[in-house]
């Protein structure tokens, strides 16, 4: 067997002082707070509580699964063109993609707020045109909406940056050899795309399911999700013990997805054909 | 169209009944950004022959295939492919099939899957597709490669792979372009020969893109030398070398010598100062001309015997033979012999008026042929001035 040298060990020690500040020490902490009660002995009185959660617990993966679909919808084709463009187009295209990002999380938020509000932005645009109006805020609706458009980015970048590297001959040789546009679509340019819509999926459902303020502001609380309820545990309950055993659960969730979307691509490439 | 290329067809034209014609490019034009790529191209291609577009990069002969593949209509003229018109018709409704320069084959299927593909998309049985698979798998010499992954097989490998995929969904027309160009120089022997042997095999035709002249002497029925958007000649690979139309072809097949010559009288050409006698004739009396001689068809003789005298400049060692380097009034000859002379010797040269052959002045006249250094792009590598193409730049950079 190989040995590391004392150098080498030397290099890795910032990276291991690193992983167990931020991420080891937080997961025993998680542990620890999820396994006990407030005065510091151990209960499972945490994890009973969760079952009061049930319904948060579906109605958070129920929507985030929804804006991931919807967000996958959008992006394909999308990242396609971008990627099928010519390179000033492509870089005018991809700016504006990553123009949202650069405002903050909680003003993009806020401004569907005012544009989604009864009397707001589109109801007044609307009704100049004699329609609605329309009640959107505080809807389910709206609370996929604010996580279709904060993660949509998350989705577009990896399935271009697959799309962008793949091979244009093949596709050309996919025609030659009898394939319609349709065809060479599903018959070559999917298939290789799926490791692009793993990581954009994995990117774009992790932040939905665990995410909290977008339900707050345009759901109107009425539709609290997970990471609402995580929140409100350590915000304004000061329950740390039961905030813990939510994230706990939530992590678990999140692993157990991801490894059955990575099973599931694994099986992809040649399931579909 | 060129007057030589007129002539050919004439001539080509009365051999017409006995084999079909299977595509005909009638006065292909494309442009891309302003820049004319192909120029009025006039060609057919007759079923079952092995035909080569040979020329430098960028002389339009992958634009040509492209266009006869349905991946570029062109921006006028006609392609019509056994006797029908195609213009418009997609690739993958054409019963021509390619094989790409990097050999394009599906990275996300094995070998069976590759070339099962094409015949998958015509919905054939099952039994039928392995039936085949497992032919062409034996056509080219890979049989037991079925599960591999593309990624685990050697550029040879994956060759033959693009080959069996072209060839399984049994096309008229098989174009490939400079298929050859990714492999070692005996791999790629040993692939000329086979690809030759399986154009015969099954009788179809080949339409072959290189940039390879020897290459092309060794495979074609018929080579089509183009350069800047335009055919140079069309003809049997002995045709074109030893009777090149102009400046342009004699230096890009083989190696020659050319000489501004004038044509005195039918089989009297004059260049260096002297008359030589030669076996062309035809053209006008005291008509400026090219005359190429192949550096193999130059004799050594003693200085005093010689019809013209040099000295030696440089002896370059290349197995077969030495390659000399004669410097005759100022012009570099290249003479092949496998006699050693050394460089500052004075020799004499002695030509055979069969080996001489006159060309018409052409656009190419005094661009080619003195062999002060064996590439134009040479002369301008050491030019601070000459802007490089842009794949060497390209290269630079990495």
């Amino acid at each position: 067997m190989k040995t590391t040298s004392f150098a080498k060990k030397i290099l890795n020690a910032p990276y291991i002082v690193w992983s167990v500040i931020f991420i080891i020490a937080p997961l025993i902490m998680v542990f620890y707070y999820a396994f006990t009660d407030r005065s510091g002995a151990f209960t499972w009185n945490n994890i009973i509580a969760l079952k009061n959660y049930g319904e948060t617990f579906g109605r958070s993966i129920l929507y985030a699964v929804v804006a991931t679909l919807i967000c996958l919808v959008i992006s394909y084709p999308l990242a396609y063109i971008i990627a099928r463009s010519g390179a000033s187009k492509r870089s005018t295209l991809m700016m504006l993609i990553m123009l949202p990002m650069w405002m903050n999380f909680l003003i993009r938020t806020y401004s569907w707020l005012t544009l989604l509000a009864n009397k707001g932005v589109i109801n007044t645009i609307l009704g100049a045109i004699g329609l609605g109006p329309f009640h959107m805020i505080n809807t389910p609706g709206a609370v996929i909406l604010g996580m279709v458009y904060n993660f949509l980015p998350y989705m577009v970048l990896p399935i271009y940056s697959i799309m962008s590297k793949l091979d244009f001959s093949l596709t050309e040789a996919a025609s030659d050899l009898g394939c319609n546009g349709f065809q060479v679509i599903r018959r070559v340019i999917f298939p290789l795309s799926v490791p692009g819509i793993i990581s954009g999926i994995t990117m774009v459902f992790v932040p939905s399911v665990s995410t909290f303020y977008i339900s707050q502001k345009l759901g109107g609380g009425k539709y609290l999700l997970i990471g609402d309820s995580i929140e409100m545990q350590f915000q304004s309950a000061y329950n740390y013990n039961l905030g813990a055993s939510l994230s706990l659960v939530l992590m678990l969730m999140i692993i157990a997805c991801m490894f059955v979307m990575n099973k599931f691509a694994d099986d992809e490439g040649a399931a579909i054909i | 169209m060129s007057i030589p290329n007129y002539i050919h067809r004439l001539e080509r034209g009365c051999k017409l009944n006995e084999k079909t014609i299977i595509i005909n490019l009638k006065n292909i034009s494309v442009s891309f950004d302003e820049q004319q790529i192909l120029k009025n191209i006039n060609l057919f291609i007759r079923d079952g022959e092995f035909v080569t577009l040979l020329g430098p990069s960028g002389c339009g002969k992958t634009t040509t295939l492209r266009i006869i593949a349905g991946f570029l209509e062109p921006d006028s003229g006609e392609v019509i492919f056994d006797g029908k018109t195609i213009n418009g018709v997609p690739a993958y409704k054409r019963q021509v099939n390619t094989i790409f320069q990097r050999y394009a084959l599906f990275p996300h299927l094995n070998v069976y899957d590759n070339i099962a593909f094409g015949l998958k998309n015509k919905k054939v049985p099952k039994d039928e597709i392995s039936k085949t698979v497992t032919e062409m798998l034996g056509l080219v010499n890979l049989k037991g490669f079925e599960k591999r992954n593309i990624e685990s097989l050697s550029g040879g490998q994956q060759q033959r792979v693009a080959i069996a995929r072209a060839l399984a969904v049994r096309p008229r027309v098989l174009l490939l372009d400079e298929p050859l160009g990714a492999l070692d120089l005996k791999l790629r022997k040993d692939m000329q020969f086979e690809l030759k042997n399986i154009q015969q095999r099954l009788g179809i035709t080949f339409i072959y893109v290189t940039h390879d002249q020897e290459e092309a002497l060794s495979m074609s029925d018929t080579i089509v030398v183009m350069n800047s958007g335009e055919i140079q000649q069309i003809g049997s690979p002995t045709d074109i070398y030893n009777e090149p139309v102009n400046a342009f072809v004699a230096d890009f097949i083989g190696e020659s010598n050319i000489l501004d010559g004038i044509m005195r009288d039918d089989y009297y050409v004059e260049f260096e100062g002297m008359r030589f006698k030669c076996v062309d004739k035809g053209f006008g009396k005291n008509e400026p001309v090219d005359v190429v001689i192949r550096p193999e068809d130059v004799d050594i003789v003693p200085s005093e015997q010689g019809m013209l005298r040099g000295e030696v400049t440089s002896v370059t060692f290349k197995g077969v033979h030495y390659e000399i380097i004669v410097d005759i009034n100022g012009f570099k000859w290249m003479i092949q012999t496998t006699e050693k002379s050394e460089v500052g010797d004075v020799i004499g040269i002695s030509i055979k008026p069969e080996e001489i052959q006159v060309m018409k002045k052409s656009e190419y006249s005094g661009l080619y042929g003195d062999y002060s250094s064996f590439s134009d792009e040479f002369d301008g590598l050491s030019d601070p001035n000459t802007e490089q193409s842009e794949d060497e730049n390209a290269q630079e950079e990495e």
